[in-house]
């Protein structure tokens, strides 16, 4: 197995930006915030993104609110050799911005008062990855740290972070807009001429269904948006490019779990076609053996004991390993076989805490746990 | 509350919602299982374009109609459907205007995922209404298509906007056909006859959401049903050497001599080893036992599954619907 060196990479400076993606749930925000904390400790000047932390996670980096800003982590016993910058990320202010920045003083207003821009800005799935990248664009082109460590936001699957943009993109886009809104007027005939006549039924069937105001709404947004559209785009591309480029990597998270390494496998086949940079596997949550002593001897002394009625800790504890060393060697031949697929991919095994990670304690400990100590 | 109820048995809409991850395909499925042992058909229904159910099976992605896909113990049998919004949503219009082959050309442009971007609350009308068509129907000799109804549901963040079709129909038009279906749909997701079940596991933040999941559905009027308490592992430790074996208090000496009355003989790190591993255990069967007291809040019935070292695979499935089957499902 390829070891992942994590103090080798967290002390290169070449190091620029890292990315912890996965599956939901496998330990993004985490690891990233482990990692940012012993970047620091270590001497670097580290800013961390973090998407919808626990909360006491987020207060243990001193973070109370959501204000769209990083602030620099100062809580007592923390004292690195560098600077930790920590940040929650606010999507709907993110957003925000952008419009501000993009559009003028009175376009902007009008775009932000728009019905439909609420409902994009706020629960189109898509949006958050977006913002987590343009905010990553932000952070980096501040130039006020050596290394920028994000968290990407809690989807299903790690590849929404790649594709999300691209469908606010599309829609954003307006083609479809334009046409449902104002088929007359619009551009796109030749598609029209394609669907015929029934283009003309689904935009009455649509407008019936969602009503012509929504329709009406939706088309002034695109029409305000139009101007600052290229902008938009630009932006998303130069962060896509930024996260093709050498200093950047990808640390796929993953449980040693069936669903989360197929999912972690797409995404490192997804990257390769990217020509995006994988930094390795982080295998969270494992659950190694700390005894050498085979389960089955365990088990056979457990009956006996159990039968003597004699000890009954000593027959506990190695129920106990027998249990362990039965989740430890599945875990083993399922992160073997995904060795095995893409053996190119430097891994680590990062064991459950047998408690929650919530303190800066905690998170030290993962640090340690990801450098292999 | 352990177990299951009477009340429960009488619904004939079970929704399974749950932290992401929990295991709500896993125990939705095994609930069907459950319910459809004796000789009752059941309905397994996903809505996430996910094909979980399919993977579950074991079997190729699942086409958009109802198609068996267990056999129960007892002669009874569990179908499946994936409802595809944008299928439901063309299956819809064309019942009243006649869409016909412009219907897959405005699939292929993505016009139907546009309409459902417009306006978010469709997509969750459209499923929504899908699902209570199949509760509701009737074979012609007068009795239900199905016994019971088992929904794979989004995860307790998203549910409540999901069920709550009165708020989503707000956003629609006021008139319109959709409006008119989506009437009966309310009436019956806020009934008796639907039941919302909770998938949680022993841990900390799985359990305060759970527990915020519990309330925000008393809110909205939705009534939650059991707690479904995934991937419990038994307590290996003898009760009273929980809690100071928790704070790392485990006597190696007596260990290592039970060990060799047992013949078994260890170095030291071995020991050590083992100690430090009974010690995480005592620690998990404790944040376990919290956990638990918290969940109790809800009041809610519980029912425990365990957890299945091997993986969920069919046979798990059988395995898990027979616990349930054990704690009174039917
Ligand atoms: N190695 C570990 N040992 C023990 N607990 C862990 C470990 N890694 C993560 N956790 C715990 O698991 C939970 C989920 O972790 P986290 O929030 O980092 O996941 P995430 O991938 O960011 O989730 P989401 O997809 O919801 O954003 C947290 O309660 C965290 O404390
Ligand atoms: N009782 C159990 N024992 C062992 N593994 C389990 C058990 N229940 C579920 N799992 C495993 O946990 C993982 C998640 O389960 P499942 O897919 O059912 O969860 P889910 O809540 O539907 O997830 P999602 O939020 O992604 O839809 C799967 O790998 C499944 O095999
Ligand atoms: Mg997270
Ligand atoms: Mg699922």
């Amino acid at each position: 197995m390829n070891r992942l060196d994590v103090d080798a990479l967290l002390d290169d400076p070449a190091t620029r930006v890292l990315v912890c993606c996965g599956s939901g749930g496998v330990g993004k925000t985490t690891t990233a915030a482990a990692l940012a904390v012993r970047a620091a400790e270590r001497g670097r000047h580290a800013v961390v993104l973090t998407i919808d932390p626990a909360r006491r996670l987020a207060q243990s980096l001193g973070l109370r609110e959501l204000d769209n800003q990083p602030r620099e982590v100062r809580v007592e016993g923390f004292q690195p050799k560098g600077g930790l910058h920590a940040m929650m990320l606010d999507m709907r202010r993110t957003f925000d911005d952008m419009v501000w920045a993009h559009a003028g003083r009175e376009r902007a207003e009008q775009i932000l008062a728009n019905p439909f821009y609420q409902t994009i800005s706020t629960s189109f799935s898509g949006t958050q990855e977006y913002m987590a990248m343009e905010k990553l664009g932000q952070l980096v082109g501040r130039d006020e740290w050596d290394l920028v460590v994000v968290d990407t936001p809690p989807s299903r699957s790690a590849l929404d972070f790649l594709d999300a943009p691209q469908r606010l993109s599309t829609v954003l886009d307006g083609k479809l807009i334009r046409m449902l809104s104002a088929p007359a007027r619009a551009g796109g005939r030749g598609i029209r001429k394609i669907v015929g006549a029934g283009f003309g039924l689904f935009t009455k069937a649509v407008s019936t269904i969602v009503g012509g105001q929504l329709l009406q709404d939706a088309s002034t947004f695109v029409q305000a948006l139009d101007s600052m559209f290229g902008g938009f785009r630009q932006r998303a591309q130069a962060t896509y490019d930024l996260l093709r480029s050498p200093g950047t990597g990808f640390l796929v998270v993953a449980a040693a779990e069936p669903d989360a390494l197929r999912e972690a496998s797409y995404f490192v086949e997804r990257l390769s076609a990217e020509d995006m940079p994988l930094t390795g596997l982080v295998a969270n949550r494992t659950h190694p053996v700390l005894a050498p002593l085979a389960a089955s001897g365990a088990q056979a002394a457990a009956d006996r004991l159990e039968r003597s009625g004699d000890a009954p800790l000593a027959a506990a504890v190695l129920r106990v390993h027998a249990d362990r060393v039965a989740v430890a060697d599945r875990e083993k031949r399922l992160l073997a076989r995904f060795t095995r697929a893409h053996p190119g991919v430097p891994l680590v095994g990062v064991p459950a805490l047998p408690v929650d990670v919530h303190d800066l304690d905690g998170l030290r400990e993962i640090g340690r746990r990801l450098a292999g100590e | 509350m352990n177990g299951w109820t009477d009340e429960l048995s009488r619904a004939r809409l079970h929704v399974v919602t749950g932290k992401g991850g929990t295991g709500k395909t896993t125990v939705a499925a095994a609930l069907a299982l459950a319910l459809a042992t004796g000789g009752r058909r059941v309905l397994l229904v996903e809505v996430e374009n996910r094909q979980g159910i399919a993977r579950l099976f074991d079997r190729p992605p699942l086409p958009y109609a109802e198609e068996r896909i267990a056999s129960a113990p007892g002669g009874g049998e569990v179908r499946a459907l994936a409802v595809d919004p944008e299928a439901a949503l063309l299956e819809y219009l064309d019942m009243f205007y006649n869409l016909g082959f412009a219907g897959r050309t405005l699939r292929r442009m993505g016009a139907i995922e546009f309409a459902t971007t417009l306006a978010p609350g469709l997509r969750d009308v459209l499923l929504t209404g899908k699902v209570k068509e199949c509760v509701r129907r009737v074979r012609p000799t007068g009795r239900h298509e199905y016994d019971a109804v088992v929904l794979d549901a989004p995860p307790t963040g998203r549910v409540v906007r999901f069920l709550d079709v009165t708020r989503a129909m707000a956003e629609l038009a006021k008139a319109g056909p959709i409006r008119g279906q989506s009437e009966g749909v309310v009436k019956l997701l806020h009934s008796g006859d639907t039941a919302v079940h909770l998938v949680a596991l022993l841990e900390e933040m799985p359990v305060r959401e759970t527990l915020d999941a519990v309330a925000e559905l008393d809110a909205a009027d939705l009534r939650p049903g059991a707690v479904f308490v995934n991937r419990v592992n038994p307590p290996r430790l003898p009760e009273r050497s929980l809690v100071a074996a928790a704070q790392g208090r485990v006597d190696a000496e007596r260990v290592r001599a039970g060990l060799a009355s047992a013949g078994l003989e260890v170095d030291d790190d071995a020991v050590e080893g083992l100690v430090d591993q009974a010690v995480e255990h005592a620690m998990r069967v404790r944040a376990e036992q919290r956990a638990k007291e918290l969940l109790a809040e809800a009041d809610l019935p519980s029912l425990e599954l365990p957890e299945l070292t091997d993986g969920v695979d069919v046979a798990a499935l059988y395995e898990l619907a027979e616990v349930l089957v054990g704690r009174g499902v039917r």
